[in-house]
Parts: structure tokens; C-alpha cells; sequence
């Protein structure tokens, strides 16, 4: 079971430590503005992504469990010849030719030693095979044409929050756009399908509801043990798929709020899932100032309420995408809020221990596994 | 445009005395709020434009580029360059000449966060 977590926040990267209690072990990169971590199982690397307001993005990465850090390779968008046309979004807008956001970061499979993936805002895929010492972009995905349909979500400019590298195929990678679907390369990026037939979309006109390339979805996530397994919080609800990205359904939940922004798989489990709803899309807070955390045990068709340990009374947390988190086990989880507050749970979420409610606002938790 | 032709000769003529005596090195002082990324140490380099001027400061110190340019080579969008006092207008060519011994300042915008 892991005993560390790394917490990137606002305002600098958090490592957390189980000793007699949860406790914050120290911050690194203090007042610097991190949008994502990642903690490779593969050698004990870890990675801190930044976002400077002046100076753009930036990486880091320890090759010593957190002790030193060294700035590496950010991706680049590639030179835009000069004359030609600035790309138009779906807006009419100047699309950005530069890097605007690191996104989404995960490790390549154990067979691809060096291989890292990057998801990026305004929507490049990148890929790097010495760890992060240099990066491409994923240019068959980037020059497909829908790609150009893709949207801003909350942003201004579409982004790829999620990138789920499949256990048996290292070569077999999906991914979540905000909004542009889920994307699935089964050729290690030679070649790309849009993978959201099923999704429904409120917020368009009826007829493009179904529109696979405009869904979006806020968190993807695939189970381990049965890697056919899928789950998204989508931006109007929920939705399971369990046939390897053929089709998706939309799960109810009549008694709770299914709005949110972060969902975990039990990593063994696939029937079993967790959430972190808000109100809805124009009430992004707690649910009647209690933070809970839904789960289901039976791929969806109940859930329960888990509450112990968590604010019930004036608390608005909400909790980003990247900011709920299962360890290997299934049986640990943390998650994250906008406001400062850290829970962590031994127990599949039926106890909550409250790490800290005075963090910077905290954008991803991640389990750090130990190698 | 009779005085903007007379600052163009003026320039023009200084940069051919310039070449004539010898190189003349611009002075380049970075942002203090950089220093806590990446060192940037008060430098010398040679150019007639912000371009030339910048690149042959970043050929010695690679990792500052990314901080003050984009990828694109553009100047980050919060980011100013000042040449002899003036803030430059070509923030995308960086096609504004440096005199001989000018002063350039390489600033952040103030924002809030």
C-alpha cells in the first residue's frame, strides 16, 4: 500500500507521508503554480509539471524519490511557417500555436522503458521515449481533421485531461478531450478513432447531442484487472462502458447529484468506482455544503453516500479532475479540493481522514507507488 | 517622417562607426522575479536587433529562452523588453535595433495571482 502522496497544488507541490498519522512532509517548487504530478512505477521517477503566469510552462523531474529535482524538456508546438494562416477555432477564434497548459501526464507501459505521455492544452498529444529529456508531438492526431473540431470546455481552448495507457498493450492508449470525446490509438499512435458513440451531450442542440466528437468528458479512467472496463464523469453525468470503448451508457443515480469532475476505478474491481459530485454545471459547490463522496459496487446501478469523516455543514469544496486518486491496493484513496481540504481513506472510502483544510486550492493527487 | 528618416541615418550611421571601431555590446539585465527559476545574471552580447541580441544570451544560457520566448520565438505574452528606455513594439520579430552599448531590460508585466 502506498505511504506517500504527491499533491500538486496553486501554490506549490505537497508530499504527504503515512507516519503514526497522514501528515504533510514537506513543499517543493513553494508558491509555483503545479497543474500536475506524476509518480512512474516503473523507476521511482517523479515529475512536476508548472505553470508560471509569465514565464509558460515548465517540467521537473527527481530520479531520486523527491530529494533533488532538475528542470527537463517542456513540449513544443512546432514552427508555424511564417505567412501562413492562423487555425481558426470553433469560435472563429486564432488558435494558440503554442504550449498553454500540461494537462495530463501518465508513464508508457513497462515495455516502453522511457515512454512518456502529455496531454496538453490547446490540445496537443505528446510523446516522449527518454523521459522527458525531449518530446514530440503526436502529429497524426493533431493533423486529423476532427481534431479541429474540438472545443474549450471550462478552458478556453481544448485540452487532453486523461490518457490511459492499457495494461495488456502498451501500444493501446485512450484518452479524454475536453470537449472532444474519448480517443483510442491501438498502434501506439500510427493511427486514431473517436471511442464516445453512447455519450450524451445536454448542453447541445438535440440533434448533435450524440455527436461522439463534441462529448465531454471530464475524467477518464480503465480498470486494471479488466482493462474492457471504462468509466467517465462526463459533464452531465456518468457513463460505463464495459465492451473496450465500443459503446457507452449513461448511468443514473436518482437519489444523488452525478455532476463532478473526478471518478476512480478500483483497480481490481470494475464494478466499483467512486465520485466526488457538485451541484450541477451552474452550482459548482458541495451538495447542501456537505462534502461526500459517491460509490458504487455494482457497475452503477446503486450507489451509496459515504460521509464519515467529511465536512457536513458550510463546506463548498469542489474537487478537480485529477484530484481523486485509488493506490494499487484499491482499498487507499485521497482526494483533493478547490478550497485546501485533503481526505485520505484506508478503507474504500467508508472513513475519511482529513489531512488539511488550509492547502493552496489542489489540482491533482497521486499515489506514490513504492518501486 | 522626416525626423523618423534623420533617426533611421543617425542609427544607421552609428552602427557602421560601431563596426568600424569595433563591437559594441548591449547591456542586458534580466527580472528579478526570473532569478528564482533560472539565473540570469546581468550580461553583455552583441546585435542590432532585440533578436540578435537575446539569442546570443540564450546560446549561453539555454534554459532562460523558454522563460522570456514562447516556441514560436515570440515574446511570452507577459513579458516587456525595454531598449534605451523605450518598451519595443515588434514583440513577435523582435525586430527592434539595439544600439551600441543601449541598455536592454527584460521585464514581467505586474498581475495579479
Amino acid at each position: 500500500m502506498s505511504q506517500r502522496i504527491l499533491v500538486s497544488t496553486r501554490k506549490g507541490l505537497f508530499t504527504i507521508e503515512r507516519r503514526a498519522r497522514w501528515t504533510i512532509a514537506k513543499v517543493d517548487f513553494l508558491a509555483n503554480n503545479s497543474p500536475m504530478a506524476l509518480a512512474d512505477a516503473r523507476n521511482g521517477y517523479l515529475y512536476a509539471a508548472f505553470s508560471h503566469g509569465h514565464f509558460g510552462s515548465k517540467l521537473h523531474r527527481s530520479t531520486d524519490g523527491g530529494k533533488t529535482w532538475r528542470e527537463i524538456a517542456v513540449p513544443a508546438y512546432p514552427a508555424v511557417p511564417e505567412g501562413a494562416p492562423p487555425e481558426l477555432d470553433m469560435w472563429g477564434k486564432p488558435l494558440p500555436t503554442t504550449l498553454q497548459l500540461i494537462w495530463s501526464l501518465e508513464a508508457g507501459g513497462p515495455d516502453q522503458p522511457g515512454r512518456l505521455w502529455c496531454g496538453t492544452i490547446p490540445g496537443g498529444l505528446f510523446r516522449s521515449n527518454d523521459h522527458g529529456d525531449s518530446w514530440e508531438l503526436v502529429r497524426t492526431l493533431w493533423d486529423h481533421p476532427s481534431r479541429k473540431k474540438w472545443m474549450g470546455g471550462g478552458a478556453d481552448w481544448p485540452g487532453i485531461h486523461s490518457l490511459c495507457v492499457d495494461p495488456r498493450d502498451s501500444r493501446r492508449v485512450s484518452l479524454g478531450v475536453s470537449s472532444g470525446g474519448v480517443w483510442l490509438t491501438e498502434d501506439d499512435g500510427a493511427t486514431w478513432r473517436c471511442r464516445a458513440d453512447g455519450m450524451r451531450a445536454a448542453y447541445l442542440p438535440p440533434e448533435q447531442a450524440y455527436e461522439p466528437n463534441a462529448q465531454d468528458p471530464h475524467r477518464l479512467v480503465q480498470c486494471r484487472a479488466a482493462p474492457e472496463v471504462y468509466w467517465v464523469q462526463h459533464h452531465n453525468g456518468i457513463f460505463h462502458c464495459g465492451n473496450d470503448l465500443e459503446r457507452w451508457e449513461e448511468i443514473k443515480n436518482p437519489h444523488f447529484s452525478t455532476f463532478g469532475f473526478g471518478v476512480a476505478v478500483h483497480p481490481k474491481d470494475p464494478k466499483t468506482a467512486w465520485f466526488v459530485p457538485g451541484v450541477s454545471d451552474e452550482q459548482r459547490v458541495a451538495v447542501e455544503g456537505q462534502v461526500v463522496v459517491t460509490r458504487t459496487r455494482d457497475g452503477g446501478q446503486t450507489f451509496e453516500v459515504l460521509r464519515r469523516g467529511l465536512p457536513q455543514e458550510h463546506a463548498y469544496d469542489l474537487t478537480f479532475r485529477h484530484a481523486l486518486e485509488v493506490d494499487e491496493t484499491g482499498d487507499r484513496l485521497v482526494f483533493g479540493t478547490t478550497t485546501g481540504s485533503l481526505f485520505v481513506s484506508d478503507d474504500q472510502g467508508d472513513n475519511w481522514h482529513c489531512v488539511s483544510t488550509h492547502l493552496p486550492p489542489i489540482y491533482c493527487t497521486r499515489f506514490v507507488p513504492a518501486v | 517622417m522626416k525626423q523618423r528618416q534623420s533617426h533611421q541615418f543617425r542609427l544607421e550611421m552609428t552602427f557602421r562607426l560601431a563596426h568600424f571601431l569595433g563591437p559594441a555590446m548591449a547591456k542586458i539585465t534580466f527580472t528579478q522575479a526570473i532569478q528564482r527559476h533560472v539565473a540570469c545574471p546581468p550580461t553583455e552580447a552583441e546585435g542590432r536587433t532585440v533578436r540578435e541580441v537575446l539569442e546570443q544570451v540564450f546560446a549561453g544560457n539555454p534554459l532562460a529562452r523558454g522563460y522570456v520566448l514562447d516556441e514560436q520565438g515570440a515574446l511570452r505574452k507577459h513579458m516587456l523588453v525595454f531598449v534605451g528606455g523605450q518598451q519595443i513594439g515588434d514583440r513577435t520579430g523582435l525586430s527592434d535595433a539595439v544600439p551600441p552599448e543601449a541598455e536592454v531590460f527584460v521585464m514581467q508585466a505586474l498581475s495579479g495571482g
